[in-house]
């Protein structure tokens, strides 16, 4: 917008007298500023992205390099393992419930915070310190919370209010509700929903920073006209200012799917695989088959295929968030 | 003026970035070749940053400094993972032709050939030849370091892969013997079942552990020397013996603790210490547990004998240093590894790891009563590798943990057995 204002008056007069190019340090200086990190923004991000999509295309599954092209043979091993359909099945599982806990958990905490109570950036604080831990941290931490033994962690809990079969938390087998598809039961494994826990603590408290900026950002006049009309509190919300929280919600959406399609260490250190890969990810799978299988190519084709999930959902938002710049400039 | 100024803040800051990315680069590539090339310094490369381990490795690097004092060593160690994080370091270092010094690897068809393979290790005849070592060594050993006859690697230490821990507590109570056959160990597990003790105790968060019993189980059932025909691809993975072992395994399933999949290697020996399992298949790296972390005395606080039907058969878990062949300066790693392999230098680091040193000339004396015992049984025992330590290339290894993850929640001996002879002709043993 800032761009197009300042671009906008000169731009008549450089079509009409053709360039008199002189060199000035106006116009330079952006464009040397923005270089360094160009260069390194194309060698370390779009080179690498690149290279590991090539590699992807090669027969380089030993420790012995070998460039040789091999169509989608690779896409095809990986897609053929019973791991990885299970990790494409986890991935959607878990990305669900992880965005889904966050956003209404950070809402609610979001829309306690905006009663103008006391305290109100202590609290503020306290939510959001988890994301300052480390998920490994989490992981590990949760592992002794949500302890599969019927007497330990949070089962102590359950026992004492009388479950006498508490959850196996992130051992649980089942998957629900099981429907045979490739190799693989498609459902919710269970063993999920207790690693799915452990990421909503960490990160809800981002979800909440986001919707109290969002609740900030909503004029008083809106809410005081809506009262004058009659809206009570519950109406006031969902009619006049949820519908005003739609921009929070998509970036909390891309930015938390982003982080769930590349979560790691979280369940590295709470479950690893987890039984019958209940719990295993795609990132897991592309650690072990390049690291320790030394089968870089096929790693490299885990790797390329996040990198697509990944850009399935944030290309979408880009282009929408640009079209919604261009429609302001137009207007 | 105002432009001016503006301009020089620009170039300043230009440079300055410039600046911070040569550093970066500096950083991450260049140093460590420019150690690589002077003679005066090594890196080390390993995974051992336990307690014990690096107490050790700390010990042996005194007496190579005692040795040959105008070179410094570089701990490289990267801890986690039993070792897995250091194999992704060091896969990245080699690609990069930026090895260090010298690095730890299990002895074996596994890592140690593939990088063998990929002509990333020089051999070391010569230096053998000078230093006496091939008398100082059971040949069965120095076979597991040869390919093509040439030998790629000193060893350092010798762990025992085919061991069955015990509660000789327990044993007592119930009148039974560490099993030598599987129908012996059924019969005890159901005794020990039937008073409410967990028979055996199995972990697998690591996604190796599980891998490891199953390698014990195939060992005593088919015998060493189709064990070994099997793991270097002369003998198909389809054969009855794999299928007879995979359903013992299956069966022995049974009789464990549900919860493996939450357990490290180090809790299931805990619940064996405890007296609330009976019986727990490891490496012998649970001695130092037992002993060190637990404070248990060999033969009272913990038995031991070998894996069932696995008597007279030594599996080798062996650490081994090489010389990478990409190194500018091999003279510092050559002394290293002379002092590494060396009487003085093992009988050092040994007792301190816990474990025990290869050469036919170690001092048993120096030893606790359990390394005395697997001391003799290397001496006279057949030796065999172990699946995921070191035996057989990296990607077939994890394609059995990955099916080894399925077959411990779904039982299906067919689907693991085929799952393991096609990663066998996917990426060949032989």
């Amino acid at each position: 917008m800032i761009k197009n204002a300042v671009k906008e008056p000169d731009r008549a007069p450089l079509m009409a007298r053709r360039p008199k190019w002189r060199f000035s340090w106006d116009k330079a200086s952006p464009v040397l500023v923005l270089i360094p990190s160009l260069i390194a923004l194309g060698i370390f991000v779009y080179g690498f992205i690149f290279w590991n999509g090539y590699i992807s295309l090669t027969n380089w599954n030993s420790y012995i390099p070998n460039f040789s092209f091999a169509g989608l043979k690779n896409y095809a091993a990986v897609f053929e393992t019973f791991r990885f359909q299970a990790d494409i099945r986890n991935i959607i599982v878990f990305t669900a419930l992880f965005i889904l806990g966050c956003l209404s958990l950070g809402l609610f905490l979001a829309v306690l915070i905006d009663q103008k109570i006391r305290f109100e950036s202590f609290f503020r604080s306290i939510f959001i310190f988890p994301m300052a831990i480390s998920f490994v941290a989490t992981g590990v931490i949760w592992s002794w919370v949500l302890n599969p033994q019927p007497n330990a962690g949070i089962n102590l809990i359950l026992r004492a209010l009388g479950d006498s079969h508490p959850p196996t938390w992130f051992l649980s087998p089942i998957i629900i509700p099981s429907i045979g598809l490739g190799l693989i039961k498609v459902g919710i494994p269970l063993a999920l929903v207790a690693v799915a826990i452990a990421a909503v603590w960490q990160m809800s408290g981002f979800a909440m920073a986001i919707y109290l900026a969002g609740l900030r950002a909503v004029p008083d006049e809106i809410k005081e006209a809506a009262r004058i009309d009659g809206a009570g509190a519950w109406r006031l919300f969902w009619s006049v200012i949820y519908p005003q929280l739609k921009s929070s919600t998509v970036t909390a959406v891309i930015i938390l799917t982003a982080a769930s399609l590349k979560v790691f260490g979280l369940v590295y250190a709470m479950t690893g695989p987890g039984q019958d890969f209940t719990t295993d990810m795609p990132t897991l799978n592309m650690f072990d088959t390049t690291f320790q299988g030394s089968q870089f190519a096929e790693g490299a084709a885990i790797a390329t295929i996040l990198f697509l999930l990944m850009a399935a959902f944030s290309v979408p938002y880009l282009l929408s968030v640009l079209r919604g710049e261009n429609r302001e400039e137009n207007s | 003026m105002v432009k001016r100024s503006v301009g020089i803040g620009f170039a300043t800051l230009l440079a300055a970035s410039t600046l911070a990315l040569a550093g970066c680069g500096t950083q991450s590539a260049a140093a460590p070749a420019k150690s690589n090339n002077s003679p005066k310094q090594l890196q080390i490369f390993s995974w051992w940053t336990g307690v014990a381990s690096s107490k050790a490795l700390a010990a042996l690097d005194a007496q190579f400094n005692k040795e040959y004092p105008s070179i410094k060593v570089i701990n490289e160690a990267v801890a986690g993972g039993a070792g897995s994080n250091a194999k992704a370091v060091l896969a990245s270092r080699m690609e990069a032709n930026n090895p260090p010094g010298t690095f730890q690897v299990h002895a074996g068809r596994g890592s140690l050939y593939s990088w063998v393979q990929a002509s990333d290790m020089a051999p070391l005849n010569s230096l053998y030849k000078e230093e006496g070592w091939y008398k100082d060594y059971p040949q069965s050993l120095l076979n597991l370091l040869t390919f093509n006859g040439k030998i790629y690697a000193v060893p350092v230490d010798m762990q025992r892969g085919n061991v069955l821990w015990y509660n000789p507590t327990i044993f007592k109570k119930y009148n039974l013997t560490a099993p030598t056959t599987f129908s012996q160990f059924f019969s005890d597990a159901a005794v020990l079942k039937s008073h409410n003790i967990t028979p055996l105790a199995l972990a697998n968060h690591g996604d190796w552990e599980a891998t490891l019993l199953w390698s014990d189980v195939l060992l005593g059932t088919v015998g060493p020397q189709e064990y070994d025909a099997l793991l270097t691809g002369k003998t198909s993975w389809s054969a009855p013996g794999v299928t007879q072992s995979t359903k013992t395994f299956v069966k022995m399933l049974a009789y464990t603790n549900s919860d493996y999949t939450a357990l490290h290697w180090q809790q299931a020996d805990q619940l064996v210490a405890q007296g609330s399992a009976a019986m727990n298949v490891m490496g012998d790296w649970a001695q130092g547990y037992f002993t060190t972390d637990l404070h248990l005395t060999p033969g009272t606080g913990f038995g031991w004998a070998p894996t069932p039907g696995s008597a007279g058969t030594f599996a080798v878990v062996s650490d081994v240093f090489g010389l990478p062949s990409h190194l500018k300066n091999q003279t510092a790693t050559l002394d290293y590894l002379k002092v590494l392999g060396s009487k003085k230098g093992q009988d050092i680091f040994n007792p301190l790891k816990g474990t025990f040193s290869p050469r036919l000339d170690a001092n048993p004396a120096d030893y606790d009563a359990y390394s005395r015992s697997a001391m003799q049984s290397y001496k006279k025992d057949q030796l065999v590798l172990v699946i995921g330590q070191g035996a057989v290339n990296p990607a077939f290894t994890t394609a059995v943990n990955n099916a080894m993850d399925i077959l411990i929640s779904n039982h299906n001996v067919s689907q693991f057995v085929t799952a393991v002879a096609s990663a066998a002709q996917s990426s060949p043993l032989s």
